[in-house]
């Protein structure tokens, strides 16, 4: 069966929604309002979660699916928080030939998060970027500011576990 | 309106101004093929099975969304286009997952059709990396199985422009595209309202009803079981289109004899539980108007405006009629009243439904639908699963005889019938609720302002000296801008009639597939309509209250409408529900 996607527990202020209720209420009644909103919404917030996704569907008149549906599509839209260790793979070409593809993988894996996600308790998020210009340690990774190079799938589990 | 003159395939065409490639193409007598096109709600231009060749275009067009003008040679079928389509078909397949022979389409899926029209040889020819979808079987009406999704979105169009639900959209892009609700929430725990108008639209096994056609045989198998059952009224004049009968052919004849022959006990009629309705309903209005209750009274039979009605506008809640439909009055009669005048346990009787509706299926497990303390309706079928039990049971439909319905549940009128279509039920409750409110015979039995495929219509009736003011819409799209009038106080009414599908039950969500070379230039509504009011015509009954099978219930065991005894049987109750 489906499964709904779960996201972090939803910490929003009044101050924010209030923001987001100034936000649509500037772009109602335009045409082709959804993007502006959205882009705003989520300097706001930071991404865009299923109760600011609501209150935006809800202010502008259509469904949640539609406003899902901009989400998912735009890569510049996140669904989740950045972690409070941000974790970064680098899959650029250096990297990605010595094996950065595995060292990813195993963190989907210890993590249950797919790239763009974050932990359900805010801990730790995942993502590809490309080149950050240290391939002589490749394959590398950063947490937060921490750099980690030369890695192995091995690798992964005692790094997480100085965070944990 | 001017005319445009255009070639296609070297001969001379004149069509009106404005017509696309695709509609004068049908005018010369040649069907373009296409996927994802459906007439006012998906002109998207999206699957490119359509390519035509246009004289100076420097690429193929597709017909669904080109305009002719004045002067232009289309070309329809020339190898260019014949090739470009098979290529489009064979680049849909590569992320299709191509299972025909268990598919519950096969035969009718157009894609399959397509394929076979189009020669495709070899189905894995642009075989790659693919996504694999679990099926989410969540809701209590459907499969969404999107592996065999083509993103046609025909579906997402049904849904948001004829019933404006918009639940499922496009997720993702590119290779991860898939249909979806948003966060990729299971349909049966979303806002969707179960009126399988995306299932109807499907051309792929994609999304199909939840087939209960099992449970029903094991019903039938099962000695302990008294199994009766009960077809709404529009199912009579479509079923026939699923054995290859013209569209709007009255099969009830037919379909009485397959029942029968499918091993039922007893063969209803769901027509009288109609007339139960009309009794129930003209009562509670009537009475609403005298002792200035809540008005509009807002009709209830359909289960997909119901959950709609709960989700989007809760504070209509009390407008509703509190009467139970159809299908719910009529297996709560015949497991409470039926049940003792045969002295059989109710716990003993399988009531199954054959139901223009997907809807039902969740009618069916509502709460307080229970009369005899056991579920009223035990199986709602679809007529498209009813289609596949006598195509299975090997019954030569075309050649049954025509056979009646058995007594007393299967007694019914004219009015009764018309609920199949928009309007009917406003028509059947006018007729019944007049003459209670004059206290004298009607003159004429046909309101036929109510009448018609129009989304919404209006009538102002003087009845007894009262103006009573009646609004009829179907298609949810249509019934949000009438409840938003409504509520915004700029119009009101006494009596309001929804039907959740466009046309009403006769373009339900249960009911045959057409195929969108039909759908788009045959009017199925309307068609399927005419084929119920002419049956309405025909009858020598045509009010509710002359039925006397009803009167006879009233009489022995009911008392009369809006009796404690009638509330606790035939009436239930609604909840507010979420609206994301």
């Amino acid at each position: 069966m489906a499964e709904k996607k779960q996201t972090v527990p939803f910490r929003g202020t009044p101050e924010q929604e209030q923001k987001l209720r100034e936000i649509i209420a500037a772009h109602k009644e335009e045409k082709g309002a959804l993007m502006p909103v959205l882009q705003q919404a989520q300097e706001v917030y930071g991404y865009l979660p299923i109760e600011v996704q609501q209150i935006i569907a809800e202010g502008l008149g259509v469904s949640l699916a539609e406003v899902y549906g901009v989400v998912t599509f735009y890569s510049q839209f996140s669904l989740y928080p950045k972690g409070q260790y941000k974790i970064s793979v680098c899959l650029g070409t250096a990297c990605y030939v010595k094996g950065a593809g595995a060292v990813f993988d195993k963190l989907t894996q210890k993590l249950n998060i797919k790239s763009g996600e974050c932990t359900p308790d805010g801990k730790f998020s995942l993502e590809a970027c490309r080149c950050i210009g240290a391939c002589g340690l490749a394959p590398v990774m950063t947490v937060n500011d921490e750099v980690y190079g030369k890695l192995t799938p091995d690798d992964v589990e005692e790094i997480l576990s100085k965070y944990n | 309106m001017d005319k445009v003159n255009l070639k296609i395939n070297g001969m001379p065409v004149s069509v009106p101004q404005g017509y696309t490639i695709l509609q004068a193409a049908r005018e010369a007598g040649i069907d373009i093929p296409t996927l994802c096109y459906l007439k006012d709600i998906n002109e998207i231009g999206a699957c490119r099975i359509c390519m035509v060749e246009v004289k100076g275009a420097k690429s193929l067009v597709t017909a669904c969304v080109y305009p002719v003008n004045e002067g232009m040679e289309v070309f329809t079928n020339t190898p260019k286009v014949l090739n470009a389509r098979k290529t489009n078909l064979e680049l849909v397949l590569s992320t299709h997952d191509k299972k025909c022979l268990s598919c519950v389409r096969s035969g009718d899926c157009e894609l399959q059709r397509l394929c076979k029209e189009y020669g495709v040889e070899d189905e894995s020819r642009f075989a790659g990396e693919n996504q694999h979808y679990d099926i989410d079987d969540s809701a209590a009406h459907m499969y969404r199985d999107n592996n065999k999704c083509i993103l046609c979105r025909r579906c997402v169009a049904a849904c948001k422009m004829n019933q404006g639900v918009a639940v499922i959209g496009p997720n993702e892009r590119g290779q991860a595209t898939h249909i979806g609700c948003a966060f990729e929430t299971p349909l049966g725990e979303t806002n969707c309202v179960s009126c399988g108008q995306c299932i109807v639209v499907c051309p792929t096994g994609a999304l199909s009803e939840k087939d209960q056609t099992d449970e029903v045989l094991a019903a039938i198998a099962d000695p302990n079981k008294f199994v009766v059952v009960q077809t709404a009224p529009s199912v009579r004049v479509t079923l026939g289109e699923a054995f290859d009968m013209p569209i709007g052919t009255n099969v009830e004849g037919k379909m009485v004899a397959a029942l029968r022959r499918l091993g039922f006990d007893k063969v209803f009629d769901t027509d009288f539980g109609a007339d139960l309705t009309i009794m129930e309903e003209a009562n509670e209005f009537v009475e609403r108007v005298k002792n200035g209750g809540k008005l509009p009274i807002i009709t209830s039979c359909s289960p997909g405006w119901v959950k709609f009605c709960e989700h989007f506008y809760p504070e209509f809640l009390d407008n509703l009629s509190s009467c139970k439909s159809p299908q719910q009055m009529f297996g709560a009669i015949t497991k409470t009243y039926y049940a003792q005048k045969m002295g059989i346990d109710p716990k003993d009787i399988f009531c199954v439904s054959i139901m223009p509706c997907t809807a039902k299926k969740f009618e069916v497990d509502r709460e307080d639908q229970s009369a005899a303390g056991v579920p009223d309706v035990d199986v709602a079928l679809t007529t498209r699963e009813l289609a596949r039990m006598i195509k299975r049971a090997g019954l030569m439909f075309q050649n049954l005889p025509d056979e009646e319905f058995d007594a007393p549940l299967g007694e019914s009128t004219g009015a009764a019938v018309i609920f199949g279509a928009t309007g009917g039920v406003m028509e059947a409750a006018l007729r019944t609720a007049v003459e209670t409110l004059t206290g004298e015979s009607l003159p004429k039995v046909d309101f036929t302002e109510v009448r018609g495929t129009d989304g919404i219509k209006e009538a102002t009736y003087n009845v007894g000296g009262m103006e009573v003011k009646a609004a009829v819409c179907s298609g949810l799209a249509n019934a949000r801008t009438l409840l938003d009038r409504i509520k915004n106080g700029e119009a009101n009414y006494h009596i309001v009639e929804v039907m959740a599908c466009p046309g009403g039950c006769v373009n339900g969500g249960g009911q045959p597939t057409q195929p969108a070379s039909v759908r788009n230039f045959v009017d199925l509504k309307a068609l399927r309509a005419k084929a119920l009011y002419q049956m309405d015509a025909d009858m020598p009954l045509r009010k509710s209250h002359e039925n006397p099978a009803i009167k006879e219930v009233y009489e022995n065991f009911l008392e009369k409408p809006g009796s404690h005894k009638a509330h606790e049987i035939l009436h239930t109750s609604y909840v507010a529900r979420p609206k994301y």
